[in-house]
């Protein structure tokens, strides 16, 4: 463990820390519609897969980046709206684990259509490869990727937190994490919240697809798969019953990963799940409500 | 004693007409009797848990893959190991043993492994034990991957004797069926119920919830350690085809059939394997009623994906509503 710290570069740690941001994005869009439909989405990667596979259908085109961009955020953005109304409406109101192995449906028929599609050797997503080119800050390089998706990341945070504490959507949006039939009674509509949650949960998946296809521009059917698999536990790692434990559990787990996959020989960095895995259950036996989740609340229903 | 007795008949007579059809297929399709009645043993071992409990689980697939690594590096001819898995630990590389023992011994494997993680785990409920499980498989995974001195790594299991036939593909389903049945009917079964609808009651009750979970954790992870090993003799694998795919397919096909009953779980394995081995032919191009159907590669996944979904919302309890089976049923 000594010689793996002492490894540790700038871009090494720049890297984890865009990981993170990366992760933490995910972790709030999931955590999100978790909120509001007690749905943990497991399909969640599978609409930053569309997201990736656009992006690289717009580079095959040879549209301008801009172009692709939107392109991606509209075939994220329609996917999940499609989502919402075919599979996350009606099982309103079922127990999470039905939900949980439903969207585990959703996530394998949308693997398995865009491997009919686009076969399994996937597309290259070229758009916005010059971001992975250097920048010299202070005699250490640093790739444009790492510095642009931290900013990217704290923007969609801070906008997202505005969106939760000073609009009214947002007010609506926290009042129906806290207690959905409450706040219907007192007035908030269901279908609008849910709506929104689903409208932002999507647009943060959009982001994720464009920074994630410039560090890896190789989009295959299994396209961020893994990084949901590495989130969901990071979410319920850091406590899935508030936005902010959730969003600190995506950073962790992505800091952790990105930080130890970086630093290990690869001999020991192909245990790297194994020991994130573990240390998920460790956390879980120790705080079974999350690392960073009020403990004091009422006891959970065995 | 009657319905008891119906309720132990119907699948074991589901699983029996299977063993008979494969009998009489050519050998070209048998494999897809033998892979069906393989499912059923794995699908028995989740609904051993799952039904009992109504926790999920997705970490059974981790047993079936131990049970099969355990069964195949014990099987491989000595002569052959240095060749496949050059890495092998002393104590595999040197012991050989017969069919029937690697079956034995693959059951007691995934039961022993089930029970050191479910001495800690069975504490959790809810999402925190879905994704606790979850991270079992992940590890079972990752380690058989990588770890070359209990297996053949990356490799696929090659020179594993192939000798899960009909018969004995059969004989593992009803074992399964047998073990899950006597079960939901012993005294640990019924607390272990009781707990399911009403947790906070059982307890009241005096069941421990945590020692009847982890005892259903141990019995299913035996069977599907098991059905690991009658797998890993039907075709060479790796660690893919014990990974996600199977996951959802044993999942999808204990929820199609509905998740609170054998009946269910027996149904769904055989018929969503029947519906498989269709469109994989159909893949290959079957003619049907005259005309030729071809779809795609891929094709299964999808329809498996689109059925699952549909029963989950259209019929959340399954094809059999999570009962068992009765002949009045039929009558109504």
């Amino acid at each position: 463990m000594t010689v793996a710290i002492l490894n540790i570069d700038w871009q090494t740690l720049a890297d984890a820390v865009s990981l993170g941001g990366i992760y933490a994005l995910m972790a709030v869009g999931i955590g999100l519609v978790f909120g509001v439909l007690r749905l943990v989405n497991f399909a969640y990667g599978q609409l930053i897969m569309a997201g990736a596979f656009a992006l690289a259908l717009g580079a095959e085109w040879n549209w301008p980046v801009w172009a692709a961009i939107l392109l991606c955020f509209a075939v994220v953005l329609v996917l999940s709206f499609v989502m919402d109304r075919l599979v996350f409406r009606p099982l309103r109101g079922q127990s999470p684990a039905v939900m949980l192995v439903a969207t585990f449906a959703v996530s394998f028929l949308l693997q398995s259509i865009a491997q009919l599609w686009f076969g399994s050797l996937g597309k290259i997503a070229t758009s916005l490869a010059q971001l992975n080119r250097p920048w010299v800050i202070g005699g250490v390089d640093i790739r444009k990727i790492s510095i642009v998706s931290v900013l990217v990341t704290l923007a969609a945070l801070l906008a997202l937190r505005a969106l939760l504490e000073r609009t009214d959507v947002g007010l609506h949006m926290r009042a129906a994490s806290m207690d959905f039939r409450t706040a219907r009674m007192l007035g908030v509509r269901a279908n609008r919240v849910i709506g929104g949650a689903v409208l932002v949960s999507g647009l943060l998946a959009g982001i994720v697809a464009v920074l994630l296809t410039v560090q890896t521009p190789l989009v295959t059917p299994n396209f961020a798969l893994r990084d949901t698999i590495v989130v969901l536990a990071g979410v319920v790692l850091g406590g899935l019953n508030r936005p902010i434990a959730a969003t600190l559990g995506g950073f962790t787990i992505g800091f952790a990963s990105g930080l130890l996959g970086g630093a290990l020989p690869t001999n020991q960095s192909q245990y790297l799940d194994s020991f994130l895995f573990a240390a998920v259950i460790l956390v879980l036996l120790v705080r079974p409500n999350g690392l960073f989740a009020r403990q004091d609340g009422a006891a959970e229903r065995l | 004693m009657i319905r008891t007795a119906q309720q132990l008949a119907a699948p074991v007579v589901l699983v029996l007409a299977t063993a008979l059809l494969g009998l009489g297929a050519s050998s070209a399709t048998q494999i897809y009797f033998l892979d069906a009645l393989i499912s059923v043993g794995i699908v028995v071992g989740l609904y051993i848990f799952i039904g009992n409990t109504g926790v999920l689980s997705f970490g059974h697939i981790s047993f079936v893959a131990i049970g099969a690594w355990t069964a195949g590096v014990l099987t491989v001819p000595s002569s052959e190991k240095p060749a496949i898995m050059p890495n092998l630990g002393g104590f595999l590389r040197d012991t050989t043993v017969g069919n029937v023992p690697s079956l034995a011994l693959a059951a007691l494997a995934g039961g022993v492994f089930a029970l050191v993680v479910g001495l800690p785990l069975m504490r959790l409920s809810g999402l925190a034990a879905g994704i606790a499980t979850f991270a079992v498989l992940e590890i079972v995974h990752n380690m058989l991957r990588y770890y070359e001195k209990i297996g053949p790594g990356l490799n696929t299991f090659s020179s594993v004797p192939q000798t899960t036939g009909v018969w004995q593909a059969a004989v593992g389903a009803l074992i399964a069926i047998g073990v899950a049945f006597a079960y939901q009917r012993s005294r640990f079964g019924r607390m272990l119920r009781a707990s399911r609808e009403d947790p906070a009651a059982a307890t009241a009750a005096g069941i421990s919830v945590y020692r009847q979970r982890l005892g259903a954790f141990v019995i299913s992870g035996l069977v599907a350690g098991l059905a690991g090993g009658l797998y890993v003799h039907l075709l060479p694998l790796n660690t893919e085809t014990v990974y996600l795919d199977l996951t959802f397919v044993t999942l999808a096909m204990l929820v199609i059939g509905g998740s609170s009953s054998l009946w269910g779980a027996v149904v769904g394995a055989l018929a969503i394997s029947a519906l498989d081995s269709f469109l994989a032919n159909a893949e290959n191009g079957v003619t049907l009623f005259g005309g030729t159907l071809d779809f795609p590669d891929g094709t299964r996944v999808i329809v498996e994906g689109v059925l699952m979904a549909l029963v989950l919302i259209l019929r959340p309890s399954g094809l059999t509503g999570g009962r068992e089976f009765s002949l009045g049923w039929l009558r109504r």
